[in-house]
């Protein structure tokens, strides 16, 4: 019954949070991801929820994790300059066990940079950004309509693990319109309730899975949150083993749970001496590139992590397995290629294709590093 | 009434505070206004920032938030949007909720989203060890104004009067009736309330100024309120610094209460038009 619209990759992203159950939006406009909130607000309200412009960044998320605390699925948008600014409260968003989503429409920087153009830049501060060690789980889409399907995934996997997620994509892909097809429904993840009475609830007991319940506020659960290392009942603790499980049980729910986090797609690999491995935007021209090259009688294949962090490390480290050489092409001086060669761990050649002046990379240019590399002239 | 005991989390303590800080004085004064107003005890939600009064958070039993560094209005502002039928209280101090955090405290006063904020002054920075807070007197030591301060400080009221609050009200720590009647009725205000409570702190600010302790405190600070003298603001004044005949906080009331439309985000009443 889906139709095929035309629609811009922010859209999609608005489009996926409403289907994925966000009922509330705080936010702070920024090039290039206002077109998220201006849809929102628009829509948002017909569906019962609530928008609020705030007044910077910074208080964006904290009422998001506000909204969050007291039972909505909560979002906001931002890019470069606003992600910066966002920092603290991913980590408090973490430390505290908050679901919520965050969408980095990627410009380049540092600082203000180039507000209207495309970057990668932000990859390492989406996973090492907010101090402390903390786990991340941050997803890249290269087309709308992945922008759509990973906007309802970083939902179900914030509130599955109750941690913040990110969503990370430049701006080719927040301002580019594509035709696409919408599903009419979404496979939709709630937040665990208790089981027990409030009487016998404590906030951060966590089952096996390490993801403790999550009551509202107001549902006659009366718990403390907290940014300051806690215990199981909640409480401030600087205790030594204290401290140590509690960080230990953030990561490990995460870590023990990689299959359904990770996420990589590999194409025409099979017969392939070198790959390309690429992320958002970039997958596309790589995904070009590699079908020139094949015309050229170069056995090339892709390699596109879909999850960034936490970096698929042992699918990298199998696709890689067969090919002599790995050019990882990104916007950005080179943030994921060291991830690239600790999977590849020196069985195969990493190759650098990189650009950062807010200028995209095209298939041709992928295709001279490619010729390059085999030792062809181009 | 009830026992203000059954509203505290008695096993989270020993708590924080240092002996002879009013902080306590202050929390006992918002629970009694809790108590007499009959509120659902699982429907306040009490959001706190850092510092020493935000601490007080985690000692009563609501929902409570205890946010990051001068957030807590924003923290506050997602809750009740996202759960109007809670009544949300800030608790914040000087340095949080004036210095890092006066941004967001003066833009949820302009909206005028339905909170209230109890906000601590003590005029120095407690949590940390006693440097300076925009609140410190002109003159006044501190850790890191060994010389005494020679910035001007923020009145609170006059800023929270400004930036739109549509209830602004100050009280002594010292006058713990007349806190509970303030805070009252500042949580029964329609629209966002204000209500700066001027409190101590013995450790540091009385210390380094040679205020006595927390008896010698808040007695100054009451007569202050009386207008018997101005022995506290003349002790401040230690490098010549000239001192106002009036200095800016001693004035205690509600200084601010209108109706004006309660914000309440952009919600379906506002988007069908009906």
């Amino acid at each position: 019954m889906s139709e095929t619209q035309l629609l811009q990759g922010n859209e999609a992203c608005a489009r996926g949070a409403l289907a994925a159950g966000c009922s509330f939006y705080g936010g702070y406009p920024i090039t290039p991801s206002s077109e998220i909130a201006e849809y929102m607000v628009r829509e948002l309200p017909k569906v019962g929820g609530v928008f609020i412009q705030m007044e910077d960044e910074i208080s964006s998320l904290a009422a998001v994790i506000g909204a969050s605390l007291a039972g909505s699925k909560a979002m906001t948008a931002t890019s470069g300059p606003g992600f910066s600014l966002m920092q603290e409260h991913i980590g408090f968003a973490s430390m505290a066990e908050v679901p919520c989503v965050i969408v980095d429409v990627m410009r380049g920087g540092p600082s203000t940079g180039l507000p209207t153009s495309p970057s990668q830049g932000d990859v390492m501060q989406a996973r090492w950004g907010t101090h402390g060690d903390h786990p991340a789980i941050v997803l890249a889409p290269s087309s709308v309509g992945e922008v759509f399907d990973l906007t309802v995934r970083a939902f179900n996997l914030s509130e599955r693990f109750r941690t913040p997620v990110i969503l990370i994509y430049d701006e080719i892909i927040g301002h580019t319109r594509e035709s696409v097809i919408l599903p009419d429904v979404v496979e939709t993840v709630n937040r665990k309730p208790p089981d027990v009475d409030p009487a016998a609830f404590w906030p951060k007991e966590a089952p096996s899975d390490g993801v403790p319940p999550l009551p509202a506020f107001g549902d006659g659960y009366r718990f403390h949150v907290t940014g300051l290392s806690h215990d199981h009942r909640g409480l401030p603790s600087d205790d030594a083993a204290v401290a140590g499980s509690l960080l230990a049980r953030l990561h490990h729910k995460v870590e023990h749970h990689l299959d359904e986090v990770r996420q990589v797609e590999a194409s025409m690999l099979e017969d392939a001496e070198i790959a390309i491995l690429a992320y958002g935007v970039v997958a596309r021209s790589a995904r070009e590139a590699v079908i020139l090259a094949r015309e050229d009688g170069i056995r090339a294949g892709l390699i596109r992590p879909v999850t960034l962090w936490p970096f698929p490390h042992p699918q990298v480290a199998e696709l890689t397995r067969g090919v002599d050489t790995v050019i990882v092409s990104e916007m950005n001086r080179g943030q994921i290629i060291g991830e690239v060669e600790r999977a590849t761990a020196g069985r195969a050649h990493v190759v650098p294709h990189l650009r950062a002046d807010g200028q995209p990379i095209t298939p041709n240019e992928l295709l001279g590093t490619v010729r390059s590399v085999v030792g062809r002239s181009t | 009434m009830t026992d203000v005991k059954d509203y505290l989390r008695e096993w989270a303590m020993p708590h924080v505070l240092c002996p002879g800080c009013a902080h306590g004085i202050v929390l006992r004064s918002f629970l009694e206004a809790v108590d007499q107003l009959q509120l659902d005890q699982d429907k306040v939600a009490l959001v706190a920032g850092i510092g020493c009064s935000s601490r007080l958070a985690g000692y009563v039993d609501f929902c409570t938030l205890h946010g990051t560094h001068g957030r807590a209005p924003a923290f506050a502002t997602g809750l009740k949007l996202a759960r109007p039928e809670l009544d949300v209280v800030v608790i914040t101090g000087d340095g949080d909720g004036l210095a890092i955090g006066g941004n967001h405290l003066i833009h949820a006063a302009r909206r005028n989203i339905d909170i209230t904020v109890m906000l601590l002054n003590n005029a120095i920075y407690g949590m940390t060890g006693g440097q300076a807070a925009p609140t410190t007197p002109e003159g006044a030591r501190s850790s890191t104004t060994p010389a005494g301060n020679t910035e001007a400080m923020f009145d609170a009221c006059k800023l929270l009067i400004g930036a739109g609050a549509s209830f602004v009200a100050r009280v002594l720590a010292a006058t713990p009736t007349e806190m509970t009647k303030v805070m009252k009725d500042a949580m029964t205000h329609p629209g966002f309330s204000f209500v700066e409570v001027i409190s101590d702190c013995p450790e540091y600010y009385g210390r380094y100024n040679k205020l006595g302790g927390g008896a010698e405190m808040l007695t100054l600070m009451a007569r202050r309120d009386s207008g018997v003298a101005s022995a506290l603001s003349e002790k401040r004044f230690i490098n010549h610094v000239p001192s106002s005949p009036t200095p800016a906080g001693i004035d205690t009331g509600v200084f601010q209460r209108e109706v004006r439309p309660v914000f309440a985000g952009i919600r379906e009443v506002d988007a069908g038009g009906s």
